[in-house]
């Protein structure tokens, strides 16, 4: 296999260094400083220290969001059938309303999906100035009446830290009136440095308030979470369906298309899959502290990784009716698959693509790209820490910085009646003999090519030099870059929102990303972005095809429209 | 879909459901993106300004460029000196753009950063470079609404830039209101048939629908300039549509650099193109030409046309206030009954102002001001309309009440091409004909029993 190197619009080899080099040259002295640290040329084999999960630099173009993005809109949002009330000014309610594609369908029809409904406090001017609580309180009375929900999850916004409204004084006062869960979480939006923060706030009240609050008997010894998966465009509909077909049960999704019941008796799996390991790897870990739930990282984005996750899971219960089932569907699967997969690869086969997209799918969708030959030259996360780049080894390596211990860490353990390991120690080990691993993530960049760019929280002038220097056949990010990217000539598949596309999980999911990507590669609308006249300004040659055409138009000629046309091409 | 709503309306006086408008800093955003080579710039966490670029350019399909001051927990107990220094400082080494136009977020608004202090403070230390205009606005989320923003931002930009020399010049300065850039082209459009020189503030066109031809620039040929701005106190006149977004700006031109000021309500439908066509003959003294009579009357003749079909049909409008008033003027003007109109935004002038369009119109409708879309989807529950007209947001509604939506508004997420076709003038009213008549035609085409099925109609 011949030596990885990205390759500049006119065809030369470029160092990652030397493209780095040209996107920090801009920046003053010290954002240069910072960005050096958060873009660097990969080496799988020895992974330089990114400097990942660190502040955005004050007038940078960010993709980043806040950490009530992280919280309520990206971890808890999607749970159905409960209410949400966002504490503060309207505007972080209104677009958090339906603006994440995590797509739900409520179990019975006629049941309410709270999704629909945005609801705020609507913050003024006055409780601004004499304090929300009292607000907060008749708000969740209110919502009570109206709907008389399972549950009122309660999101702070940045101002109801600033004057010092407590959301859990208020939420517990609430759940004892109204005799239902109402939990609040104090997802500030300045906390943390990007959305994650807010996971991980919002993993630690779900698991303090929701997990295990529903003891339930799994009747399927293979009963399992996904845990990371949001069912953006339908994706763990299509995750579910594949892990059915296999025998697998799924208890809960946390929290694509999740209802107030299965997260409650998500404790009651007996395995935890993480698909995106940044935004839930804490839950996965406080179940296994208290419940004795193993967990490992799969990815279900993309057919060859798709099986291979499955045939972890099925390495994993060691039942050999499970292992073959999942054998005859991967077969299965992949037989309707090769042909879709084989047409596509034809004319993907080389192209190279960049992503910059949140906290595990620039990585995951590498797979599918790699499915269809395609290369990825550069990427990087919009708010990963340092083990979702270099691997969880460097866990113990991670310095905690002020903006990180702004997050409480909850003290996690084993529940005297219902911890249950659901392995043995010896199994453990023998499954660790055979190169099996828990708690495992290598990170992105040992999937990566050596002299590829890894790239921290891209700035938009970085991906404005990325595409100047070597104009990626596509580039995956999001809608605050989609625009520029295709302004530009490249097209931009947003990894967000699937440009309102998919699902692109598991075998099915991948037949529609290779169909897209195809689809994207070889449109027509990019070759008319370059009028007629500037391609060949020559004059003359558009006079004689102007003759020919008009001597075309003459009756007695009428008959050699199409013979007459092609020396004028000619010319 | 929406199974929570019952038809049995309750008092709420905490809880906000299905609001009809968003907060104030993206409308100041909006407004800034129409001043040429202007970066807005947004003074808070960066979670604002990430929503609110990702939907603006939702709504626009296009790149929506502005920076943050990228508050952390510190930034929220120590003020925003040092984040909105080091901003400005990145923002003009990197991006270059004329002008920066801050605008504040709850957040700033709550620390209560004196942001006119930091500007001068990184003006003194060189962080702003020589030739560069640096302007703000306070734009408090938990006051008004995104329509109070976008006010407050053109209202500050006449603040820190429009200047009096003394010397009046032909030109008639319009304030345009919240409009989607197809909107000011028509509106320049009309101004160059009436043969009128004029300066648009702001003016997003050239901006936020530009075209695909390989290039990418930041600040493009679009907005108005800071040169324009400044003379906007020398102009003869001001007209500005639309007493919440745009008639404060007015007012604070004529206080400032005394230009006469005309109020006017958006030129959306006949009568509000009509009065706007008019003011612009009385401020310019001008005689109408022939083309816009044509026009006109074009509208004339496909109100006739269609007459039958919109005649007495009730109409549920919700919205941004100067846009709900310019509709259902409108709709009063085509014999329709509107029958709830609602606007999220605070101001007890709409109710007042609606309560005089429907008048004499025989319409008996349920108004609201800071009303939200769960009570009007709980009043349409308890008496049906023909047609709701509003944002993307009423979609669920509509489904759910089988009843035809007319997209109009900001913003619309669900479909690509209204940003591209004017609301206002002459041009604009046949396009929500166009859209009403289609509706009601469509509907019944689709449900009615086969033998009222017809050809012709």
């Amino acid at each position: 296999m011949s030596e990885f190197e990205i390759k500049t619009v006119t065809g030369e080899a470029i160092t990652a260094q030397a493209l780095k080099e040209e996107m920090l040259k801009i920046y003053p002295a010290k954002t240069k400083r910072k960005r050096e640290k958060q873009i660097l040329s990969n080496d799988p084999e020895n992974t330089p220290e990114i400097g990942a999960n660190s502040r955005t630099i004050p007038g940078i173009i960010t993709q980043r969001g806040c950490t009530y993005a992280g919280c309520k809109g990206v971890v808890l949002g999607p749970i159905h059938d409960i209410v949400h009330i966002t504490h503060g000014p309207i505007g972080c309610a209104f677009y958090s309303w339906l603006s994440r594609r995590n797509l739900a369908k409520p179990v019975n029809k006629g049941d309410t999906n709270y999704l629909q409904y945005c609801m705020s406090t609507d913050m003024q001017e006055e409780e601004i100035v004499f304090g929300g609580e009292k607000k907060l309180a008749q708000a969740c009375r209110e919502a009570y009446a109206l709907f008389k929900p399972r549950a009122i999850a309660i999101y702070s916004t940045c101002p109801v830290g600033l004057i010092g409204d407590d959301v859990h004084a208020v939420a517990r006062k609430m759940s004892e009136e109204l005799g239902i869960n109402v939990c609040g979480f104090s997802c500030e939006g300045y906390k943390g440095v990007s959305q994650s923060a807010g996971h991980h706030i919002a993993n630690n009240g779900v698991f303090k308030h929701m997990v295990g609050k529903l003891d339930m008997e799994q009747t399927n010894p293979f009963s399992i979470n996904v845990l990371g998966e949001y069912n953006i465009g339908g994706d763990a509909w299509e995750i579910d369906t594949l892990l059915r077909k296999c025998g697998i049960h799924v208890v809960s999704t946390l929290s694509g298309d999740v209802n107030y019941d299965q997260v409650c008796s998500s404790h009651t799996a007996n395995l935890n899959v993480v698909m995106c390991h940044r935004s839930i790897n804490y839950m996965a870990q406080m179940m296994e502290t208290k419940f004795g739930i193993p967990w490992f990282k799969v990815n279900f984005i993309g057919a060859a990784a798709t099986a291979k996750s499955l045939r972890k899971i099925g390495q994993f219960f060691g039942d050999k009716g499970l292992i073959d089932r999942i054998e005859e569907v991967i077969a299965a699967e992949m037989a309707a698959l090769a042909p879709i997969q084989k047409d596509v690869t034809s004319r993907t086969k080389g192209k190279k693509v960049a992503l910059f997209v949140g906290g595990s799918r620039a990585h995951h969708y590498q797979d599918l790209f790699s499915d269809i030959g395609m290369e990825t030259i550069s990427a990087g996360y919009e708010f990963a820490h340092r083990d979702d780049y270099e691997g969880r080894a460097v866990l113990p390596t991670i310095k905690v910085d002020a903006d990180s211990r702004n997050i409480e860490e909850i003290h996690v353990e084993a529940d005297p009646q219902r911890y249950n390991p659901r392995k043995s120690p010896e199994q453990i080990a023998a499954l660790e003999a055979g190169g099996f691993t828990f708690r495992d993530y290598d990170g992105m960049m040992k999937q990566m090519k050596k002299n590829s760019l890894v790239i921290d929280d891209i700035s938009h002038h970085e991906m404005e030099k990325l595409i100047a220097v070597c104009k990626p056949d596509v580039i995956c990010s999001g809608i605050k870059d989609k625009f520029v990217i295709e302004k530009l000539g490249v097209p931009c598949k947003q990894l967000h929102s699937y440009d309102y596309g998919g699902p692109y999980a598991a075998f099915t999911g991948a037949a529609n990303f290779y169909k897209e990507i195809d689809r994207l590669t070889t449109t027509k609308v990019w070759k008319f972005v370059i009028p007629p006249w500037k391609q060949s300004p020559e004059l003359q040659a558009s006079m004689v095809f102007g003759k020919a055409h008009a001597e075309d138009l003459t009756p007695k000629r009428s008959m050699k429209a199409n013979k007459s046309a092609e020396p004028a091409e000619e010319a | 879909m929406l199974d929570g709503t019952k038809a049995e309306t309750t008092e709420r006086t905490a809880l906000r459901i299905n609001p009809a408008k968003t907060c104030q800093p993206i409308g100041a955003m909006y407004a800034a993106l129409g001043i040429h080579g202007c970066m807005p710039h947004s003074h808070g966490s960066q979670g604002c300004c990430s929503y609110h670029r990702s939907h603006l350019t939702r709504h626009y399909k296009e790149p929506v460029m502005a920076t943050t001051s990228s508050f952390t927990e510190g930034s929220a107990v120590f003020g925003g000196l040092a984040n909105l220094t080091t901003a400005l400082q990145n923002i003009f080494s990197i991006y270059n753009p004329d002008v920066v136009a801050i605008h504040t977020t709850c957040l700033s608004e709550v620390i209560g950063d004196d942001i006119p202090t930091i500007i001068k403070k990184a003006r003194d230390e060189g962080k702003v470079p020589e030739g560069k205009v640096v302007i703000h606005t306070n734009t408090p989320s938990f006051v008004g609404s995104h329509v109070t923003g976008f006010s407050n931002m053109v209202t500050s930009t006449i603040k820190y830039l429009a200047e009096k020399t003394g010397k009046t010049t032909d030109r008639l300065n319009v304030i345009p209101g919240y409009l989607d850039p197809s909107d000011i082209l028509e509106i320049k459009r009309l101004l160059g048939i009436l043969g009128v020189n004029s300066i648009l503030l702001p003016d997003t066109s050239g901006v936020l629908d530009t075209g695909l031809d390989g290039n990418y620039t930041m600040f493009p040929k679009g907005g108005t300039t800071v040169e324009d701005i400044k003379s906007m106190g020398d102009s003869f006149a001001t007209i500005a549509c639309g007493h919440f977004a745009s008639h404060a700006a007015a007012t604070q031109l004529e206080n400032q650099c005394n230009v006469p000021a005309g109020f006017l309500e958006l030129p959306i439908g006949l009568t509000g193109t009509d009065r706007f066509i008019n003011a612009v003959r009385q401020y310019a003294t001008i005689d109408i030409p022939e083309a816009i009579e044509e026009e006109r009357a074009r509208l004339i003749d496909l109100m006739s046309d269609l007459h039958q079909y919109l005649h007495g049909k009730t109409v549920a409008i919700a919205g941004d206030p100067d846009h709900v008033i310019a509709m259902t003027q409108f709709l009063v003007d085509l014999d329709m009954k509107p029958k709830y109109v609602v606007t999220g935004t605070p101001g007890q002038f709409f109710e007042r102002r609606i309560a005089e369009i429907l008048k004499d119109s025989g319409s008996n409708a349920t108004v609201k001001q800071f009303g939200d879309l769960f009570e009007l989807h709980q009043w349409i529950k308890q008496e049906p309309v023909d047609l709701i007209i509003g944002n993307s947001y009423n979609k669920h509604i509509a489904r759910v009440e089988n009843i035809p939506l007319i997209r109009f508004g900001f913003p619309i997420l669900d479909r690509g091409t209204h940003r591209l076709f004017p609301t206002v003038g002459y041009t604009g009213a046949k396009r929500l004909i166009d859209e009403m008549v289609n509706a009601v035609l469509d509907k019944k085409d689709r449900e009615c029993d086969e033998q009222w099925f017809e050809l012709i109609q």
